[in-house]
């Protein structure tokens, strides 16, 4: 570094060490907890707490905290995950939850490349992750590699997506988004319909099974049982880290810059070379390959396909998490889709007004934080990079 | 000395307005242009079919000896021209860095497997092009180039535009369109403004630099040459001394008396 520049003051780690220890047990106490009361006084304090932190300013310490020292703070955010996998590793329902975030996470990074990078609206989000989900539910029974089998379901819902190409090149903003809320519309209607793919009442999926090894039984460690969801939630974990860091990889790179300029002003854009329509399908491609990988894997592990999973409203539960967490920041979508996937389960008695809930949560984010929870940082390419 | 770049019989309609009514147009090497005229004239018109974001009905444009006559957008800029914009388009959000590679597009690899996982390669070339675009910014402003990676949102219309010219000289075009970039500063900012440009140009020998400007100062400061339009049609063309006691382009821009 230059000795006569200023040295700009760097972020410590402990903020973002301690935020994570905090989040950490919070979630585990949360997941933990059975009585409603009990939990609906944690997220009133979780919401107060937040809240607070956020007046104060602490917050900001946060996530420069992360923004400083990321390769820690990702070992760190692994650790904690093991951690709440260990504490619930014979906990059926909690590992469910807990991998239904991980995979959520997944698709809404795919939703993010479009939308928060591209600005390409998909309203479809959950009509690609069936695809990949039908994948799995009819490849599994066959002798493909199961591994394959969610690389294939991630390629179809790719390749399957590029009907919506065209019309998504030719149409912007609103315009493009009715496309994909069509295609939502007749996927479902295709499902049903279609008696290969087990109709109305949909099928089975069978279990994974990954060198050998069969992922719908526990397994036993001497004295301890061990839920057969550790296996998944291992699979998940991998499959998150491996996307989360892809997809960070591409913000920050010229990729990445490409996506931004052309979604901020596509005239702009095209007077500086850029290929409006390579990119905006290369954003749409990889992002409808990683929702149909996550709903491969989620086939799997839910162990039922049907058309009623994979609806327009899906979809629209995937776009909240993409508005609640911070459209563009992947540690974002985390906390949106714990939120929106969590919550619900846990509070019972609001399930059948979830839909009412979301849509509160997402019109008081867009009203006093229309960047979301964990809005997106100024780019840099390395983090902690200095001249 | 053969032409850089070289627009006969342009025409350009919108509807029953003739926007560009058989321009021509032609710029050695190394000249600086001044494209004046009353509003409504046709100046942005003209680089607006020149980068091609509306095709020309009648006429053709020779750039660098190839034809460039309704190409694309992006084709035009790979041939080397570059621009600004009247209205400034700066994506706000962005970084100062990023806004100027966004101009650098034809010099930065785009593979996937380059951006994604050669990381070491990709931070080199990432090293060298920030090198290159805080040298550039540091002869415009240096304070600004301590501050690469603030986003353009914050700054004021001044740092505004020397970042969108820095966007378009990032990659050494051979042209360089300049429409307004006095609009919405003061006469002092102007200046300097105009120096900085005069100082680039200093270093890039070869650049051509055509100027839409309603500011006669600047014009008269910078230009070697003047081409007045009216109503799509060229009224006037030589030094702006000559040009601007011509009793035509005073008809043009004070009416008859």
């Amino acid at each position: 570094m230059n000795g006569s520049e200023p040295a700009p003051k760097r972020a410590g780690w402990w903020p973002g060490a301690i935020a994570l220890a905090v989040a950490t047990s919070y979630v585990i106490a949360l997941l933990g907890s059975e009585k409603q009361n009990v939990i609906i006084a944690l997220l009133i304090v979780g919401i107060f707490a937040a809240g607070g932190l956020g007046v104060l300013g602490l917050l900001d310490a946060v996530s420069r905290s992360f923004a400083e020292h990321e390769d820690y703070m990702g070992i760190g955010a692994i650790i904690a995950a093991l951690t709440v996998a260990a504490w619930f590793h014979e906990n059926h329902f909690v590992l469910l939850l807990v991998i239904t975030v991980l995979l959520y996470t997944v698709a809404t990074l795919g939703l993010n490349i479009q939308f928060g990078y591209a600005g390409v609206l998909n309203f479809a989000g959950a009509s690609f992750f069936g695809i990949g989900a039908y994948t799995s539910a009819e490849l599994n029974p066959t002798g493909v590699p199961h591994l394959l089998v969610l690389l294939i379901g991630g390629l179809l819902a790719a390749l399957i997506g590029s009907i919506l190409l065209l019309p998504v090149l030719r149409t912007r903003g609103h315009y493009a988004a009715v496309v994909t809320i069509a295609f939502a519309l007749l996927f479902k209607t295709f499902l049903e319909v279609n008696d290969v793919l087990g109709g109305p009442q949909g099928m089975q999926v069978k279990g994974m099974t990954l060198f050998g090894w069969s992922f719908n039984d526990n397994i036993e460690l001497g004295s301890i049982t061990l839920s057969f969801y550790l296996s998944y939630f291992a699979l998940a974990l991998v499959l998150l880290i491996v996307s989360f860091v892809l997809v960070q990889r591409l913000e920050r790179s010229w990729i990445g810059l490409n996506l931004d300029a052309l979604r901020l002003d596509e005239t702009a854009a095209g007077c500086f070379g850029l290929d409006i329509a390579r990119w905006k399908i290369t954003a749409f491609l990889i992002g409808n390959f990683l929702i149909g990988i996550a709903g491969a894997l989620f086939a799997s592990v839910g162990g039922f396909v049907g058309p009623n999973n994979y609806t327009f409203a899906d979809s629209l539960i995937l776009v909240s998490i993409l508005l609640l967490g911070g459209i563009g920041n992947p540690w974002g979508l985390l906390v949106g889709a714990f939120i929106v996937v969590v919550v619900p389960e846990k509070l019972q008695t609001i399930q059948e007004y979830r839909f009412l809930l979301y849509a509160l949560l997402v019109i008081g984010v867009l009203l006093f934080r229309p960047e979301g929870l964990l809005p997106r940082p100024v780019r840099r390419y390395f983090p902690g990079w200095r001249a | 000395m053969s032409a850089l770049i070289e627009a006969r019989s342009l025409v350009r309609r919108f509807g029953g307005v003739i926007a560009l009514d058989g321009l021509d147009l032609v710029a050695a090497p190394n000249e600086i242009i001044g494209l004046i005229g009353p509003n409504g004239s046709g100046k942005t018109t003209f680089f607006n079919v020149v980068t091609g974001i509306y095709d020309a009905d009648a006429g053709n444009v020779m750039f660098d000896g190839g034809d460039i006559t309704n190409a694309a957008p992006r084709k035009v800029y790979r041939a080397g021209i570059s621009r600004t914009f009247q209205r400034s388009r700066l994506s706000l959000p962005l970084s100062i860095f990023d806004n100027i590679m966004i101009g650098n597009h034809k010099r930065l690899s785009q593979g996937l497997w380059f951006n994604l996982i050669r990381r070491a390669d990709f931070k080199r070339e990432f090293e060298e092009n920030y090198a290159a675009a805080r040298a550039l910014v540091d002869v415009f402003e240096p304070q600004l180039a301590d501050r690469m990676f603030d986003p353009v949102a914050g700054l004021p219309m001044i740092d505004r535009r020397r970042i969108e010219i820095c966007r378009a000289l990032i990659s050494a075009p051979k042209l360089l369109l300049l429409d307004e970039p006095s609009a919405g500063m003061t006469h002092e900012e102007t200046a300097e403004l105009m120096d900085e440009i005069l100082l680039v140009r200093e270093r890039n020998k070869g650049l051509t630099i055509i100027i839409v400007e309603h500011e006669m100062s600047v014009i008269e400061r910078i230009t070697d040459r003047c081409i007045v339009l009216n109503f799509g049609r060229k009224i006037a063309e030589g030094p702006y001394r000559e040009v601007a006691a011509n009793a035509q382009v005073q008809e043009a821009y004070l009416g008859t008396a």
